[in-house]
C-alpha cells in the first residue's frame, strides 16, 4: 500500500516539494483508516460525550469520568453493621443525600475507559495479536495517569463447528490469558459470539477501566510547553509491526497468515507490568507532563498526536531512541510497533529523576528531543556522512488532521422478511439453542483469565456484569462489555439499539445505574454501500440509545477493512459500559429459590406486541429469517427503575433476558439446590417459540418476595408478568401452550458446557 | 508487627497481600527486592505474580535473586515467611519448602474457587481453624500442581506438613476435587520448621469482608 494520487497530491501542495521517503511512510501510516477515522469520522457525531462526571471526552487516550462520593453509603452496605442507615459520621446529609449524585461535585476519583480493536493482528496470528490488544488498551490507561484496574475482551469468531474458528479462538483466548494474566489486571467481563460471517476475519476487541485516586494525577496526551524534553520508556525499538497502521487499513488477503506476520507484533507482559509500575511512580512523583503509548504507527504516530493536540511542534533526533537491532533505517524507528513503549513530556530538570525511576524498573529510556513552536522535524544521520538530515519536517497538525475524509455511498439496509423454519418441537428446539456455543456458558473462557486479581472482584464473570469495589469512592462500579452480531446483521439500527440497552440492562440488574461507555465499531469495507449503510446504521443506533439512556459515550475505537474472501463481518458495535451505586452488593443471577418469579419488559407476553425472532438464536440453530423485536418504549425508565429494584432487600436473583431468549435465561438461573416452575399463559400473538426464544433487549427475569412493590415501580413504566415461582427442586419445569419441559440443573450444566466439553 | 510483602518485578498480588494484611490490623509493607529487607522486618510475604515474567521456569529467577537469601536467613531466625502462588513457587525453587509446584494437569491457567481440607490446625497458619474443617479459598494459577518424591511426601506426611488438601464441598479429598492434578491433593506445605509455609490458593483475595467471604484472614492472622 502506498500513499494515493490525492494525498500525494495535497501533501506535494502543502510542503511545497516532495515528501522524503521517511515522510511519505508517516503520512501513509497517520492518514490511514486506522488512525485517521476517514470513513468514519462524519459519522462519529452523532455520539453524545457529555455529561456532568465527564472529565475527559473522546480524542486522547482514554476518556475519564468523575465517580460520584459514595463512600458513607458504601460503609453502611459493605459492614452491614448499622442497619438504621450507617450513618455513623453524624452527618445528616450523608446518606442519601449523595445518592443522587450525578458526579462532578469535586470527589476527586476518576476512572478511565477505553477500548481498542486488534482484529487484523489476531487473524494472523491469533495468540500475540489478542495479548498486544491487551497491552495496547492498558498502555492507553496509563497515558493519563491511571493505573488499569479491569479488562473486558469481545471475542467474534466463525462459526464454532470449524476447525479453523477453534484455533482461533483457543489462541486469542490463550493470548489475552497470558498477557491480562501475569500484568495482574483482572479480566472480569466481556462476550463471545460465533457467526459464520466472522470466518475470514475474527473480531477481537479489548476495553480497559484505570482508576485515578486523585484529580491532580490526570495527565493528558496534549503537549504543554516548548523546551520540554521528549522521552521515550520501556522497550527497545526493533523492527516489529511495521506499517501495522496501514495492514489494519486494508481487506484480509487470502494469503495474510503467512504474509503478513512481520506486520504482527510479539508483546513482552513482563515489561509491561513493569512499565505500569514505572508509570505509577512517576504520576507519583509529578513528573509527566504529557504523555502518549506508542501503538498504531509507532513513535511517528505517538509523537507527533501528542504534539498536534498541543499545538505545537517537535525536534526529534530518530537515532538517540534506544534501540534492539542494529543499523536500523530512520522510518524504521519511526514507525516500528516494538511493543511496551510510552513516551513522556518532561519538564528539562525532571529528566534525570525519569531515567533513574526507568532504571529502577529495569526499563530503558532515551531522551529522544525536545517540544518546539515551529513543525514536527525529525533528524537521523546519513550513513555515509555521518551528518544529520533532516527526514522529517512537517506541520504536526497536517500530519495528524490533513487527511479529507471520505464521503461515501451508502445504501440503507432493510429488515427481512417473515420466513420461520417448519415444525421443530420445542423440546428439541431448547435444547439445541440453550446448548449452542453461542449462549452456552463461556466458563472455559474466564476460568483462563484471572479475574480476581486487585481484590476488587465483588461480582464475577459468568454473571449479567462485574461488579469492582471502588473503595475510594465507596462506589460498586458493575462493567458488562458486548455486542450481538445476529441482531445487528438483521437489524443494524435497532440491533445497535439494542446493543446498548442490553448493556444497561446488564448494569441495572446489578442495581448500578448506567454512568458511561466506550464503542468499538467494528464492519467491513466501507467502500461497498452496503457495508457502509449497515456501518451507518450501528453507529447511529447505538449513539441514540446511549443518549436516550443518558450514558456518554467518552471514548471509542473504529475498526473497518474487516472484510476478506468470504464477505464483510456483520456490523459490529461492541458497547463497554459502566454503572454506578452506593456499596458492593448485587443480587445474583442465580436462583435463591424461595421467590416469585417476574418478567419485566416483556412486550409479547402482555399482548402489545408481536412475537419476533428476528436476530434469534433460534433461527440462526433452525434458518429462517424475520423482523428484529420492537425495543421497550421507555427504555431509560426501564433501565432507572430496575436498578432500583435490583438494589432491594427483597430481590432475590436478577437475570438480562436477551440472548436465546427466555429459554436461556431461565436455563442460566437454575442451580442445584434452586430451580423453577414457570407457567406460560401467554395470550400470545405470536408462535410458543416466539415466547420462548425470542430476544431483543430490555427485559429482565426477578426473582422477588414482593411482587406486589415489583409491579407497582414497573406501573406506567414497563410491563410484569408472571413467570411462576422459585423453588428449592433444582429442575426447570416450563409448561407453555400443553407443552411441558423438565429439565434438572445437571443437565442443563451439561448442555450449557459445550465450549469446555469440546475443547478440553 | 511489620511483614515486608516482597515485590519482584512482576509480583502482582502485592498490594492486595498489604491491603488484606492491613485490613486485620496487620502493619505491612512493600519491599521493592532490590531494596533488600527493612531491618525490623517482623514477617515475610513473598506474593503471587509472574516473578521475572515466569521466564525460564516459575519462580526460579526469583529464587536465585539477593533478596531471598535475606530472606533465608530470616526464615532460620524464625521469622514467620508465607509464599502465596508464584510465592509457593519461589519458596520451593529456593527449597524454603520441600517439592515443586508444575504445569497444571490441564495444561491450562485456571482461576476458580475451591475448597480445601484443614489438614494440621497446629500450626501458626492453620490453628484460627479447626482439623478436617472445609474453607473456600481462590486459586489462579497456570503451574500448580505439586510434584514430590514418594519417600518425600511420606514423611511430610507422617510429620503433620501438609496444611491443606483440595476437596469438595463435604471435605471428601477426591480427585474431582483435584483442581490441578497435585499429588495427593496437596494445596499448602511447611517448611522443616512450620513457621515456614507456601500454598497455591490466595488467602488475601478470600479476606476483605466487603467483596464476600474471608475464609483467608485465618491464614493471614498468623502474622498478628
Amino acid at each position: 500500500m502506498a500513499l494515493s494520487d490525492s494525498d500525494h497530491e495535497l501533501v506535494v501542495e502543502k510542503l511545497g516539494r516532495e515528501p522524503t521517503p521517511a515522510e511519505a511512510a508517516l503520512f501513509e501510516n497517520l492518514w490511514s483508516e486506522h488512525c485517521a477515522y476517514r470513513s468514519s469520522w462524519p459519522l462519529l457525531g452523532a455520539f453524545d460525550s457529555e455529561g456532568d462526571q465527564v472529565v475527559l471526552g473522546p480524542g486522547d487516550d482514554a476518556g475519564v469520568v468523575e465517580l460520584p462520593d459514595y463512600t458513607d453509603d458504601a460503609g453502611a452496605s459493605a459492614t452491614g453493621d448499622d442497619p438504621t442507615g450507617g450513618d455513623g459520621s453524624g452527618d445528616p446529609t450523608g446518606g442519601d443525600g449523595s445518592a443522587d449524585s450525578t458526579g462532578g461535585d469535586g470527589t476527586g476519583t476518576y476512572i478511565t475507559m477505553g477500548i481498542e480493536s486488534h482484529n487484523h493482528p489476531s487473524y494472523v496470528d491469533p495468540f500475540d495479536g489478542a495479548a498486544t490488544g491487551v497491552g495496547g488498551i492498558v498502555r492507553d490507561t496509563l497515558s493519563v495517569g491511571a493505573y488499569p484496574i479491569a479488562l473486558a475482551d469481545s471475542l467474534y469468531f466463525g462459526d464454532f463447528d470449524r476447525e479453523h474458528s477453534r484455533y482461533l479462538f483457543e489462541g486469542v483466548v490463550e493470548g489475552i490469558s497470558h498477557y491480562g494474566n501475569c500484568i495482574g489486571v483482572p479480566t472480569v467481563a466481556g462476550s463471545v459470539a460465533f457467526h459464520d460471517d466472522y470466518e475470514g476475519n475474527p473480531l477481537v476487541n479489548v476495553s480497559c477501566l484505570g482508576l485515578i485516586d486523585d484529580s491532580d494525577r490526570l495527565v493528558t496526551g496534549e503537549a504543554q510547553r516548548p523546551g520540554n524534553k521528549l522521552v521515550l520508556v520501556g522497550n527497545a525499538t526493533g523492527r516489529d509491526g511495521l506499517g501495522g497502521a496501514s495492514f489494519a487499513s486494508e481487506d484480509l488477503s487470502e494469503d495474510a497468515e503467512t504474509e503478513d506476520r512481520p506486520a504482527v507484533q510479539v508483546g513482552d507482559p513482563y515489561t509491561e507490568k513493569l512499565l505500569i509500575e514505572c508509570n505509577e511512580a512517576l504520576i507519583d512523583e509529578g513528573l509527566v507532563e504529557s504523555a502518549r503509548d506508542l501503538g498504531a504507527a509507532g513513535l511517528g504516530g505517538a509523537t507527533s498526536e501528542l504534539v498536534a493536540d498541543g499545538g505545537l511542534g517537535a525536534r526529534i533526533d530518530l537515532d538517540r531512541v534506544h534501540q534492539r537491532e542494529p543499523d536500523m533505517n530512520a522510518l524504521e524507528i519511526l514507525l516500528a510497533e516494538s511493543q511496551e513503549r510510552m513516551c513522556y513530556e518532561v519538564r528539562p530538570g525532571n529528566v534525570e529523576r525519569v531515567r533513574e525511576l526507568a532504571d529502577r524498573y529495569d526499563l530503558g529510556s532515551s531522551v529522544i528531543g525536545e517540544l518546539t513552536e515551529g513543525n514536527y522535524v525529525c533528524t537521523f544521520p546519513d550513513r555515509e556522512t555521518g551528518e544529520r538530515e533532516t527526514v522529517v519536517d512537517a506541520p504536526a497538525e497536517f500530519l495528524g488532521e490533513g487527511a479529507p475524509y471520505h464521503d461515501l455511498p451508502a445504501e440503507e439496509p432493510h429488515q427481512p422478511e417473515r420466513d420461520l423454519p417448519g415444525d421443530v418441537g420445542l423440546a428439541e428446539a431448547f435444547e439445541a439453542v440453550v446448548g449452542s456455543p453461542d449462549t452456552a456458558s463461556k466458563e472455559w473462557v474466564y476460568r483462563q483469565y484471572d479475574h480476581e486479581v486487585g481484590v476488587r472482584t465483588a461480582t464475577r464473570p459468568g454473571d449479567d456484569a462485574a461488579v469492582l469495589a471502588i473503595r475510594e469512592a465507596g462506589v460498586g462500579l458493575a462493567y458488562s462489555a458486548g455486542a450481538d452480531p445476529n441482531w445487528t446483521d438483521t437489524a443494524p439500527y435497532d440491533g445497535a439499539r439494542a446493543v446498548a440497552l442490553e448493556n444497561a440492562t446488564n448494569v441495572a440488574a446489578k442495581g448500578t445505574r448506567p454512568y458511561a461507555a466506550v464503542d468499538c465499531l467494528n464492519g467491513g469495507n466501507p467502500e461497498k454501500p452496503a457495508v457502509y449503510g449497515g456501518f451507518k446504521g450501528i453507529v447511529d443506533g447505538l449513539a441514540d440509545m446511549c443518549s436516550t439512556l443518558d450514558v456518554p459515550v467518552v471514548g471509542g475505537n473504529v475498526s473497518l477493512y474487516n472484510d476478506s474472501q468470504s464477505g464483510p463481518v456483520p456490523p459490529t458495535p461492541t458497547l463497554a459500559m459502566v454503572g454506578v451505586k452506593a456499596g458492593y452488593d448485587a443480587p445474583g443471577l442465580s436462583l435463591a429459590g424461595g421467590g416469585d418469579l417476574l418478567l419485566v419488559g416483556a412486550r409479547a407476553l402482555e399482548g402489545d406486541a408481536g412475537a419476533r425472532l428476528g436476530g434469534s438464536e433460534y433461527l440462526a440453530q433452525f434458518g429462517g429469517s424475520d423482523r428484529f423485536p420492537a425495543l421497550p418504549a421507555y427504555p431509560d425508565a426501564f433501565v432507572g427503575t430496575l436498578a432500583e429494584v435490583a438494589d432491594a432487600e427483597t430481590t432475590l436473583a436478577t437475570h438480562d433476558a436477551s440472548h436465546g431468549g427466555l429459554a436461556v435465561t431461565l436455563a442460566e438461573m437454575v442451580r442445584e439446590n434452586a430451580g423453577a416452575t414457570v407457567d406460560l399463559e401467554a395470550p400470545a400473538k405470536g408462535s410458543p417459540e416466539g415466547l420462548l426464544f425470542g430476544e431483543g433487549a430490555g427485559r429482565v427475569v426477578v426473582e422477588t418476595t414482593d411482587p406486589r412493590g415489583v409491579r407497582e415501580a414497573f406501573d406506567g413504566v414497563a410491563p410484569v408478568y408472571d413467570l411462576g415461582s422459585a423453588d428449592g427442586s433444582g429442575r426447570l419445569d416450563l409448561s407453555l401452550e400443553g407443552t411441558e419441559l423438565s429439565y434438572g440443573a445437571a443437565e442443563l450444566a451439561d448442555l450449557r458446557e459445550v465450549i469446555g466439553r469440546e475443547l478440553d | 508487627m511489620t511483614v515486608a510483602v516482597v515485590q519482584f518485578g512482576g509480583s502482582n498480588c502485592d498490594r492486595d497481600t498489604v491491603q488484606a494484611l492491613e485490613s486485620l490490623g496487620i502493619d505491612a509493607e512493600l519491599v521493592w527486592h532490590a531494596d533488600g529487607l527493612p531491618e525490623e522486618t517482623d514477617g515475610v510475604v513473598v506474593p503471587g505474580g509472574f516473578s521475572y515474567g515466569d521466564y525460564l521456569r516459575a519462580g526460579a529467577m526469583a529464587a536465585r535473586s539477593p533478596v531471598m537469601a535475606e530472606v533465608r536467613a530470616a526464615a532460620e531466625a524464625g521469622t514467620p515467611v508465607l509464599g502465596i502462588c508464584n510465592g509457593a513457587q519461589i519458596g520451593c525453587e529456593a527449597a524454603l519448602t520441600p517439592g515443586a509446584f508444575t504445569t497444571n494437569a490441564s495444561a491450562r491457567f485456571q482461576c476458580e474457587h475451591v475448597h480445601l481440607r484443614v489438614e494440621n490446625a497446629d500450626t501458626p497458619w492453620t490453628s484460627r481453624y479447626e482439623a478436617g474443617e472445609v474453607v473456600e479459598f481462590p486459586v489462579a494459577h497456570g503451574e500448580g500442581r505439586f510434584e514430590i518424591g514418594d519417600e518425600e511426601l511420606a514423611t511430610l506426611e507422617a510429620d503433620d506438613r501438609i496444611l491443606f488438601r483440595y476437596c469438595d464441598a463435604d471435605g471428601e479429598v477426591a480427585p474431582a476435587a483435584n483442581p490441578n492434578g497435585s499429588k495427593h491433593n496437596v494445596a499448602a506445605v511447611t517448611g522443616d520448621e512450620d513457621h515456614v509455609a507456601v500454598m497455591m490458593p490466595h488467602p488475601e483475595r478470600v479476606s476483605l469482608a466487603d467483596i464476600g467471604p474471608t475464609d483467608g484472614q485465618g491464614v493471614l492472622r498468623a502474622f498478628d
